[in-house]
């Protein structure tokens, strides 16, 4: 089973943890007019590297395209497709729905057990449900919950990674060495 | 145990350290404190501008006549966003500039203070890389990796916005030396042996090969490499704008520059071409017309040591990452000796119906033409000045009429179309190499957006000489009302002063020349002047620059000068 959608690129992007890193990233997405679906951040096991996933919609750039570009910005080290591969990738709700009756409450317990999903707040008025799983799983749950009434959602965006021996080194003394992004098509 | 200085001296000594000379600059609240230590650096040579545009200007010029980084100063707020303009001249040509602004103290940025502007965001979309130092401890390895990435890899302007209270505190300090260390920045250097296997394949292999030679060629020192490559497989070369100098005009390889104005055999070669090989270039779209139909029948090959211009606008079929002196010395030796004959004959034949068609060829009775100036400054200079230019016609007649041999002799803003761009310039690439016999080639529109720097130019004793070509029209955006909008000339009539008179209260020697005769004596006259000097040719007024490729149209599809029995 594909890990995504085959019009979207997942991108991953190691870059030094200083301040303003997001903001370059942003700003040559929306320079170079490549969508931004999601975008994820959050530091690594070394302090001075964050990492960011970024899904693009490929309508208008290709992934080569789209990593040329973020390599062009000094605090991004590396970067990978890991879309491109075989990954994992997750994406995290919290959904807000109803949970004032026996039916509301039958039917989300009932939804809840066919996903990655559980009740991680309930009271006599709203239940919040935690889902964690690819993004079209989420998708799909959502989905089925929206009938029950959805008074609030947050998304935390997809994060992905390599399998296996697909290793994203984000060792920091990688010093400048030749590397050629050249390709044949 | 190292010395106590100020962050301004820091700052001063990391740029002595860099081999800076010239400082480009104009002072103001934010930056008096850097501004206050100048006096104790002597080997620093401070060059007061009249407008900060023109400081970035002046450092471009610099870099792009020396190949090393110019420096800009500037204080916060209007005087750093006055420096945008500069800036992102500089990012469209990949020249090496560094830019330092002053920014209002620590504890007072992010309050709207007086001249507080968020210099490192307005600027983050035309720099290479900048940075705001918040730490003095930070400020002489960030000066030392702003040059660094300047210079290197693909050129470009660096920013670097040093609050007042940073240029005020002092440390004990010594200049490091450790190696500046930027894990995410590596510049390609070589081709990978597969990409050099499938480039000369496609070489050894075309019957109609074309170079297309651009800018990157003369930064990356490239252009004894692109010259044997030609000749060693006689392979004809056209050049983009910036990419004048790459090649030596007038070598029996070298066609011409390519694009909307380029000369036709360039374009139709293109079209014609069965290989295409792009180095240093980024296919814009002043190069290529329709892209759909650009150069339907060729293989592509594509060398550029910036990995995000491979297959950005053009898809090609060898796209290599890599600095472009050692991918085309690793190309060299794999490229067999040919003779392209058949292909250099019909270029041969495009190049004499040209020849049919030029304007230089034939009476043209009282009129002053802009190509006829050009074409005696060429003549009367012997081939052999560094001239710069604004942007309009008068670029495109100096990109046609004057033919250059050197590298690096002709500056002028390609990609941004910066107009004022050429005075100020010319000021930075004559303190840059004071030996170059330099010329600013200037209409009166573009003139006039930086003429200040007049006073610039007599302050420092600049030797250059200025020609203005006045056609009293804003003539490349007349030229497409003509043709596109019905001779509707539409704020495009301008008035200007008298220039002669104005350059007079600068104290600059100053001639008008109104017909053919008196250009040479005024050239001469120019020449012969040490300082700055000022010639207005008046030119026809609505003079067409040909041949032109309508913009999106198809490469071929040009507005050619018709033939004398054509008229």
């Amino acid at each position: 089973m594909p890990e995504n959608m085959s019009t979207k690129h997942t991108v991953v992007a190691l870059v030094e943890n200083q301040p303003g890193v997001l903001m370059r990233v942003t700003n040559l997405f929306r320079r170079r007019n490549f969508n931004i679906d999601s975008l994820s951040v959050g530091r690594t096991h070394r302090p001075q590297i964050s990492r960011m996933t970024i899904v693009v919609d490929s309508a208008r750039a290709n992934a080569q395209r789209i990593m040329a570009n973020l390599l062009k910005l000094v605090p991004v080290i590396d970067v990978a497709n890991v879309g491109a591969d075989l990954h994992v990738s997750r994406d995290l709700a919290l959904v807000k729905v109803r949970s004032d009756d026996a039916d509301s409450r039958n039917a989300l317990t009932m939804i809840v057990e066919r996903y990655p999903a559980r009740i991680v707040d309930i009271g006599n008025l709203y239940a919040i449900v935690e889902i964690t799983a690819q993004e079209d799983r989420v998708e799909q749950c959502i989905h089925e919950l929206e009938p029950i009434g959805i008074v609030e959602m947050v998304r935390t965006g997809v994060v992905a990674m390599g399998r296996g021996a697909r290793i994203l080194d984000s060792s920091y003394e990688r010093t400048a060495q030749p590397s050629t992004n050249g390709y044949h098509v | 145990m190292g010395r106590v200085l100020s962050g301004a001296e820091i700052l001063l000594e990391c740029l002595i350290e860099e081999g800076v000379h010239y400082i480009f600059g104009y002072p103001g609240g934010a930056i008096l404190p850097t501004y206050d230590a100048l006096s104790k650096y002597p080997q620093l040579h401070h060059v007061l501008v009249r407008h900060e545009q023109n400081a970035a200007h002046m450092a471009d010029g610099f870099a792009r006549a020396t190949g090393r980084v110019g420096v800009a100063m500037a204080t916060s707020g209007p005087g750093a966003t006055n420096l945008v303009t500069g800036i992102a001249t500089a990012m469209m040509d990949s020249s090496p500039i560094v830019c330092i602004t002053g920014q209002v103290s620590r504890p007072v940025i992010g309050t709207d203070a007086f001249q507080e502007v968020d210099v490192t965001g307005v600027t983050l979309p035309i720099t290479k890389h900048n940075y705001l130092v918040m730490d003095i401890h930070e400020l002489a390895d960030t000066i030392r990796e702003a040059f660094y990435i300047a210079r290197s890899g693909r050129p470009g302007p660096v920013l670097v916005d040093v609050p007042k209270d940073v240029q005020n505190e002092k440390i004990e300090w010594e200049y490091p030396t450790a190696p500046v260390k930027l894990p995410g920045y590596r510049p390609p250097a070589q081709a990978s042996e597969p990409d050099v296997v499938a480039a000369l394949e496609l070489i050894n292999n075309a019957k109609k090969p074309l170079i297309l030679a651009g800018h990157g060629l003369m930064m990356s020192g490239a252009t004894n490499e692109v010259r044997e490559l030609a000749e060693k497989a006689q392979i004809p070369v056209a050049l983009t704008l910036l990419g004048k100098g790459a090649m030596p005009e007038g070598h029996p390889l070298t066609i011409g520059m390519m694009g909307m104005h380029g000369v036709a055999a360039s374009n139709l070669a293109i079209q014609e071409a069965d290989l295409l090989i792009a180095l240093g270039m980024r296919f814009d779209d002043r190069v290529t017309g329709n892209i759909k139909t650009y150069s339907p029948n060729s293989k592509k090959i594509h060398v550029d040591i910036d990995p995000s211009e491979l297959n950005k606008n053009i898809q090609v079929d060898v796209a290599v990452a890599g600095d472009l002196r050692a991918v085309l010395a690793q190309l060299i030796p794999g490229v067999k000796s040919t003779a392209h004959s058949d292909w250099l004959n019909t270029i041969r034949d495009w190049q004499e119906d040209a020849d049919e068609r030029e304007i230089l060829r034939r009476d043209t009775g009282e009129r002053l033409l802009g190509a006829q100036v050009i074409n005696d400054i060429w003549k009367f200079t012997g081939g052999d000045a560094l001239v710069t230019t604004d942007v309009g016609q008068h670029q495109m007649l100096e990109a046609q009429y004057y033919p250059h041999i050197r590298p690096s002799t002709m500056i002028t803003s390609g990609g941004l179309g910066t107009m004022g761009f050429g005075m100020p310039s010319a000021i930075g690439a004559k303190l840059g190499r004071p030996e170059e016999e330099v010329w600013a080639i200037v209409g009166d529109g573009g003139f006039q957006m930086t003429l200040q720097e007049l006073a610039t130019a007599v302050q420092e004793h600049v030797n250059i000489n200025i020609a203005i070509l006045n056609n009293g029209f804003l003539g490349m955006v007349r030229q497409w009302q003509e043709l596109f909008h019905e001779r509707r000339y539409n704020e495009t009539h301008m008035f200007s002063p008298d220039f002669v008179k104005l350059a007079e209260a600068y104290g600059i020697p100053a001639m008008r020349v109104t017909k053919r005769e008196q250009v040479e004596e005024a050239i001469a006259f120019a020449r012969s002047h040490d300082g700055p000097t000022l010639i207005e040719f008046v030119v026809e007024k609505e003079d067409m620059v040909y041949p032109m490729v309508p913009s999106g149209a198809d490469l071929d599809a040009m507005i050619r000068r018709p033939k004398p029995n054509e008229a």
